[in-house]
């Protein structure tokens, strides 16, 4: 008996073996979280696949992708200065108020391209704003960015008086309408933004400082460090990658206005924390937050097709970040009492 | 051996507010020398080696390395004049390897295309042997938060090293350490002194000073109450020496 079940784990190495070090390498750069979000984003697809006939198809992921680019883009800034212990509440004031101003600046005649420059500076300002407030004031970041929120939003209301912007120009449109190979192109500047940003991060000191100042930033410091600029330009890279995405919402919807990308925030740090960023500091992986805006994003696109009312996208939303979270705590509990 | 010295400090004090933490406080140190400094909570130990480390600015007085002053601003300055040091909980990163905990703020880069890049590779090598000559069982790729205290501790004493340092201070390295772990400490202190580095050694344990240090020096109230070196007087009268000049109570 034992020497028939010996033969059989003989024979079965070759075809297990692979597929182990498969689960290894995925693990190695998935992070535990991540390789879970990916089960769950392949359980979705095949679950609507069979539920519904309109999921599967280029044209649905096409829409998937469009509707999560803008939250997409804003994520990449956003899990910078969460892993670094942050917290950035004004992305989605920062969105509105660029890209009112990308808009504003269009229409007074100038290229698209100028309109882009001119939304990236007001990000990148507010994100100096936000950086400074709380690394040299040592304001907690919460409130800090939550004033933010209200004053950039507030003013953005003041200037337009309520008013919306609407564009004509084609270029500036087509952004948010171009297809390149079948994918949209907010898609491949979304992708091509989580590539770059997750090449440079395990390659660069600004990436090794993330970890380290959310890690500890009294070691940090310590270790010679300058935690206090380094604080600064992570909040300037959410504010410019923000601004990235009002821009683009600008280039969807054809208008700038005030109101836009309300609650925006709230699905980003959703993001953020489903793909395995611990609220503390310290640690998350650019991939989690992408992994986790398709399971997101997959999932309200599958329960609108499935026909599940839309009013149930919020509370199912909340239960996921909810879960996220707890299950986040179990994990750290259980591995700092080891 | 204390005639050239590597330090010396000129009456250097410290207040915080109106608060005398230390008070004209006069030492010096020999190149390859191992100083220890006792007292009790309060007396101004951590403050005194925390402003030889660049941490605190003092109020008053004056820092000698090799005879010329110098002043320290920030930790970095006194890292770059060859002062390191060990801090009482470590100042290690949790969530970063080995590797780049030793190498935290003095990451070696390459230079490829564009741009300045981490040579992780090296650092990655570094660490393995410096962690390897202290005897650790630890590979630099492990995560500092899954290690057990004293393979903390030889991390943050791997970092000290790594740049060859001219002095240690150790701020209760051996607090957070079982025995075993700390006779491997202060042997490695003692060798230490073959590398001609210097070390000023805090600790409440008599024992472990008196077995590593050429020179005891014990503080009370911000000041320095009694200088012993061990070599020239028998244990008892050490102990007691140490004893009335922790206590303050008058010979």
């Amino acid at each position: 008996m034992q020497n028939r079940s010996l033969a059989f784990i003989k024979l079965a190495q070759p075809i297990l073996t692979p597929s182990n070090t498969l689960i290894k390498i995925l693990k190695r750069n998935l992070g535990s979280t991540g390789l879970g979000l990916l089960v769950v984003l392949i359980t979705q697809i095949i679950l609507f696949s069979l539920l519904s006939p309109y999921f599967l198809t280029a044209n649905n992921f096409a829409n998937i992708g469009r509707a999560v680019t803008i939250v997409g883009i804003a994520s990449v800034g956003a899990t910078i200065v969460m892993i670094a212990g942050g917290f950035d509440l004004s992305v989605g004031s920062i969105m509105a108020a660029s890209g009112m101003l990308a808009a504003f600046v269009v229409n007074q005649g100038q290229s698209t391209l100028v309109g882009l420059v001119a939304a990236l500076s007001l990000g990148s300002l507010i994100g100096i704003l936000n950086g400074f407030v709380i690394a040299y004031f040592r304001i907690n970041p919460l409130i800090a960015t939550l004033a933010t929120l209200s004053i950039v939003r507030g003013v953005a209301y003041i200037i337009s008086d309520g008013g919306a912007i609407v564009i004509s120009e084609k270029t500036f449109l087509n952004i948010g309408i171009d297809d390149y190979f079948g994918i949209p192109l907010t898609v491949w500047i979304c992708v091509s933004l989580f590539l770059s940003m997750g090449f440079l991060m395990p390659r660069t000191r600004l990436g090794r400082y993330v970890y380290a100042i959310g890690s500890n930033s009294r070691a940090a410091r310590l270790a010679g460090i300058r935690v206090s600029r380094w604080i600064l330009l992570f909040y300037v890279i959410s504010g410019a990658t923000a601004a990235l995405a009002g821009f683009i919402t600008v280039s969807r919807t054809g208008t700038g206005e005030p109101s836009a990308n309300i609650g925006a925030e709230l699905d980003i740090i959703t993001a953020v924390i489903l793909g395995g960023t611990v609220l503390t500091g310290g640690r998350g992986k650019l991939i989690g937050t992408f992994l986790a805006l398709a399971v997101l994003a997959i999932l309200s696109n599958g329960l609108i097709l499935v026909g599940v009312p839309s009013y149930w996208q919020l509370p199912v939303k909340g239960c996921v970040l909810m879960g996220a979270i707890i299950w986040g705590e179990i994990r750290r509990t259980s591995r700092d009492t080891l | 051996m204390s005639e050239n010295s590597l330090l010396r400090t000129a009456n250097l004090s410290k207040n915080f507010g109106s608060v005398s933490v230390l008070k004209s406080i006069n030492l010096d140190i020999a190149p390859n020398e191992s100083l220890g400094l006792i007292g009790d909570n309060g007396a101004g130990k951590s403050t005194l080696v925390k402003i030889l480390a660049g941490v605190y600015l003092p109020t008053g007085g004056e820092i000698f390395l090799n005879g010329s002053p110098v002043r320290f601003k920030s930790p970095i300055d006194a890292r770059a004049a060859g002062i390191e040091i060990i801090y009482q909980d470590l100042a290690l990163c949790n969530d970063l390897d080995a590797a780049s905990n030793i190498f935290l703020g003095r990451e070696s880069m390459k230079r490829i295309g564009i741009g300045r890049w981490l040579d992780r590779k090296q650092m990655m090598d570094e660490a393995r042997v410096a962690l390897a000559e202290l005897g650790a069982d630890i590979e630099p790729d492990q995560l500092v938060g899954s290690m057990s205290g004293g393979q903390r501790q030889l991390v943050s004493v791997a970092r000290a090293l790594q740049f060859s340092p001219r002095l240690l201070l150790m701020d209760e390295p051996t607090a957070a350490l079982s025995s075993t772990k700390i006779t491997l400490l202060l042997d490695l202190v003692k060798n230490l002194k073959k590398k001609n580095v210097a070390v000023i050694f805090i600790s409440h344990r008599f024992t472990d000073l008196l077995s590593v240090c050429d020179r005891i020096i014990a503080m009370r109230d911000g000041c320095i109450s009694a200088e012993i070196k061990p070599s020239e007087s028998k244990t008892s009268e050490i102990m007691e020496r140490l004893q009335f000049a922790l206590s303050g109570e008058e010979k």
